[in-house]
């Protein structure tokens, strides 16, 4: 089972600067625990207590996950997984 | 230093000007490590607030994807502040996420919606660090 996951240029240091990886996982949150025995340290950049970051957006084949589950989003096989952090702020 | 060309500055103080005081967003991207900010993109302030700004999760995949297949990145993030000078907050610096991004941002607070001139600024943001950078208006990009 191999989904690809689109890495943003801010986690490309995770990722050996590869733009996109393959990894494995029945939900988002099984899949983001094989990218970080693959690059560790990445998944702390994605979830912080427990759930994804409020300001990282993740999508399942172009549906953002909030909407579909969150971390208990269902994936598989040909799946593709974006991950964008927002593009926000505030004076 | 910012090499930004006449029409494109305009866009974004136009976009700040027209959405004042809530505060305006976007994006100029351009060939990937090319540095020139070649295509002016207004985003919609999801958030719709004078104090805060974000793009829509939507709106934002959208964009990236477009940027994907034309081989762009985002050269330029731009924003406004309304009724703050045009220097990037505390949480403006936390969200920064682009490291080759020259984030722009203009203030409105002097002449809101009028005519007049508005402080445009542009800054490097990389792991927490301001630079400021200086900004060099051309005719056309050559």
């Amino acid at each position: 089972m191999a989904i690809e996951v689109k890495i943003p240029t801010i986690l490309r240091t995770y990722t050996a600067g590869e733009k996109a990886v393959s990894a494995e996982g029945k939900t988002l949150s099984a899949l983001i625990d094989d990218l970080e025995a693959n690059h560790s340290g990445i998944k702390e950049r994605l979830i912080d207590n427990g759930d994804l970051r409020r300001f990282v957006n993740v999508y399942i084949n172009d549906e953002d996950v909030r909407f579909i589950g969150g971390l208990d989003a269902e994936l598989k096989d040909g799946d593709q997984v974006v991950v964008l952090p927002a593009v926000a702020g505030g004076c | 230093m910012l090499t930004i060309d006449q029409a494109t500055y305009d866009a974004i103080v136009a976009h700040a000007k027209r959405d004042h005081p809530d505060e305006a967003c976007g994006i100029v991207a351009g060939p990937e490590g090319s540095d020139r900010p070649e295509r002016f993109i207004e985003m919609i302030n999801a958030a719709g607030s004078p104090t805060f700004y974000e793009f829509d999760s939507t709106d934002l995949l959208q964009l990236y994807k477009e940027m994907d297949a034309n081989d762009e990145e985002p050269v330029i993030v731009y924003h406004s502040h309304t009724a703050t000078e045009a220097y990037p907050s505390r949480t403006d610096i936390g969200l920064a996420m682009e490291p080759n991004a020259h984030y722009v941002l203009v203030s409105t607070r002097d002449h809101g919606n009028d005519d007049g001139p508005v402080e445009f600024r542009s800054y490097r943001i990389v792991d927490g660090n301001v630079t400021e950078e200086e900004i060099n208006i051309v005719a056309t990009l050559s």
